[in-house]
């Protein structure tokens, strides 16, 4: 397993710049989340760390070698496919035994090795079934084998779980976090679902347009969103974004605009002119008296939880609020936040302006 | 009982049965009625009203391959008797067994240059396709548009011009001439046909050959191949077809050595009056190849390309 450094990459297709100067550092052992809309470069980036496609300029650093320019085939990286691409003409065990070939392992020692991972990944039953008449998760999990079964450098995954029912996800994600656990080999999971990307992974690259818009561990990314795009790409719902026409200066603890009046983590970076504030749904609480005010719209019932949604002077804000709370459509209440969980956006920039919440944390 | 409604009902069934049937038996007719033809004797062959079924003989067979002579009824009696059924059926009709009859080379002749065409056809054209379906080629449109445009005019069309060039360079009449000339008319099918075939297999499984540590060419013969086999299987009987039953450029550019048997077997009629069962003998013999290596291919034509192991 190896640490895998990637140093000012960029890709073009002809016009089209599909990966903008990345730069970010995948720690030996960590399971690495490439998270992203469609069409943002996340897949490219992989299939560059893969070799599958060559970058336009930049670095690779697979261990501690310059890989950028080798062929995939002497990079020692596997990769686990969307649509697992398993090969259709042979059984399992052949595609399982594949990878090793290649190399020109003994038949002895690759049917022990086969035998091995067959074990780990539970498919013993299955080794002489073609592929084809195999379900979903089965195939996962070949493909999964496929891949472990050489002991590479790293892990690459674009989207596993992509192709598979929703119930069957969870279980597999599961399944895939716990293999990465008992491995402990360096992964890099490219996927479009924030959900995943949280749940499964020890580090997040949130990629919009192909740039890497913030890099840090699911928490950071959720809790101090770096731009405008993080805030409103995490969470579920996805943080609130009031914009409003003002001034913050640093040192500043609180904030005034309009009707509302909001204590804020002590500022250290000032700015003026089109700003945004940022607070998630759970840090909205709403009360009978208060300034800053708003209209419910609808109520959406989460069994323990119910998201509020509310007509503000400032656009539509929702609120995760307890689900034992009695809201009526229609009526005016107060809104108020908690004052640690506020962000301030450059609304032209999109980056958050920083705060002394940022530096605790840092 | 079904009562889907995308399954067809009974009385659906039973009229696409009759018309599949009715189709079969037109189609077949004139099969049926040369393989009988081929068992019949000259006389029965043109009797009059035709006769359906009548005494099968080998007669046919044995003119096919043989040529003979005729002689007098007094020499006739003082040879020994019939080796074989082959002397005896030709005794019958106060002649001898002179020797063998062209048949024989012509129908090598097609053998040859039909299945090397085909698989000198196939052979470049799943090189052109795989490269036209993976690689960015330069004017990659204009070329697969100019491949396809040799067949924009029927290919005698320039029958003359190839009949000069290969009296001048000495391809005529030779078995290479052949192969190359049907191949130059079948490449074009193949290469396009061949490229939608590749196009619909994924290039996943190329990129995970690559990534278990095999090169392109490996991961082309080894992934590539085995899932284009329907393709190569159906491509080849079109081209095989095609060599098999061309008739004017072996008439023109074919004369000895390497005619093949299309132009060889009219020539049958002629010495002594219509040969009907000969010639029907040798349609027969000539339609064997291309069903056995049709029936051999189909369960490739059947098979499906991907055997559902990538979700679509």
């Amino acid at each position: 397993m190896a640490q895998i450094r990637i140093k000012n990459l960029r890709k073009d297709f002809g016009d089209f710049n599909a990966v903008k100067c990345s730069t970010f550092t995948i720690e030996d052992g960590e399971f690495f989340m490439l998270l992203g809309p469609s069409g943002c470069g996340k897949t490219t980036t992989l299939r560059m760390i893969a070799g599958l496609e060559l970058p336009s300029a930049g670095e690779i650093h697979i261990g501690n070698e310059e890989v950028s320019n080798l062929p995939a085939s002497k990079r020692d990286i596997a990769f686990v496919f969307q649509m697992f691409a398993l090969y259709p003409h042979m059984n399992v065990r052949r595609n399982l035994s594949y990878p090793l070939i290649s190399q020109g392992m003994r038949g002895k020692d690759v049917k022990a090795k086969v035998a091995e991972v067959a074990k780990i990944l539970n498919i013993e039953g299955i080794l002489s079934s073609p592929v084809g008449g195999l379900s979903g998760g089965d195939r996962q999990r070949v493909a999964l084998g496929r891949a472990i079964v050489r002991d590479p450098q790293a892990f690459l995954m674009d989207e596993p779980l992509g192709a598979l029912d929703a119930e069957f996800r969870e279980h597999m994600a599961e399944e895939l976090r716990a293999l990465h656990d008992r491995m402990n080999a360096t992964t890099v999971y490219v996927t479009h679902d924030q959900l995943e990307a949280m749940q499964m992974g020890d580090k997040i690259v949130v990629m919009n347009n192909g740039v890497v818009e913030q890099f840090g561990t699911p928490q950071e990314v959720h809790d101090d969103p770096a731009t405008l795009f993080v805030a409103s790409f995490i969470g579920s719902p996805a943080m609130n974004l009031l914009p409003f026409t003002g001034a913050v200066s640093a040192g500043q603890t609180e904030l005034r605009f309009d009707e509302g009046q909001f204590v804020i983590p002590r500022m250290l970076e000032g700015g003026q002119g089109e700003l945004v504030l940022g607070i998630r749904p759970e840090h909205v609480s709403l009360h009978d008296a208060g300034e800053f005010r708003g209209r419910i719209v609808t109520s959406e019932y989460l069994g323990t939880t119910q998201v509020v949604t509310l007509d503000t002077a400032h656009g539509a804000t929702k609120a995760r609020i307890s689900a034992d709370i009695d809201v009526q459509v229609g009526a005016s209440v107060a809104l108020q936040f908690t004052p640690d969980a506020i962000k301030i956006f450059d609304k032209t920039s999109g980056s958050v302006l920083a705060s002394q919440r940022d530096q605790v944390r840092a | 009982m079904s009562y889907s409604i995308t399954d067809p009902s009974k009385r659906q069934k039973r009229v696409a049965a009759f018309l599949v049937i009715a189709y079969a038996m037109i189609t077949l007719v004139p099969l049926l009625w040369v393989f009988m033809t081929g068992f019949k004797t000259p006389p029965d062959s043109i009797s009059y009203p035709p006769k359906i079924f009548s005494e099968p003989s080998l007669e046919g067979y044995v003119n096919l391959f043989t040529t003979r002579t005729r002689v007098t009824p007094e020499r006739l009696a003082e040879l020994p008797p019939p080796e074989n059924f082959a002397q005896e059926i030709v005794r019958n009709r106060d002649m001898v067994i002179a020797g063998k009859s062209k048949y024989g080379a012509r129908f090598l002749n097609s053998v040859i240059i039909g299945f090397g065409s085909t698989f000198l056809s196939i052979f470049l054209g799943t090189l052109a396709a795989y490269a036209f379906s993976r690689f960015k080629i330069p004017l990659k449109d204009d070329l697969l548009f100019f491949i396809l445009s040799t067949r924009m005019m029927p290919p005698i069309a320039v029958a003359i011009p190839i009949f000069l060039m290969y009296r001048k360079i000495g391809l005529s009449d030779t078995h290479l001439g052949m192969i190359l000339l049907y191949t130059a008319v079948n490449i074009s099918l193949a290469v396009w046909l061949l490229k939608g075939f590749i196009d619909e297999i994924p290039r996943e499984y190329e990129e995970a050959a690559l990534i278990d540590g095999y090169t392109r060419f490996q991961a082309f013969y080894k992934v590539v191949l085995p899932q284009a086999a329907t393709g190569i299987a159906s491509t080849a009987i079109f081209c095989l077809i095609f060599a098999w039953n061309e008739y004017a450029f072996a008439v023109l550019l074919t004369t000895g050595t390497a005619q093949t048997a299309p132009p060889f077997i009219p020539t049958i009629i002629g010495v002594g009056g219509l040969d009907w069962p000969a010639m029907a003998a040798g349609a027969t013999l000539f339609l064997l190849p291309v069903l056995v290596f049709t029936v051999l291919l189909r369960k490739h034509l059947l098979r499906g390309i991907t055997f559902g192991a990538v979700r679509k």
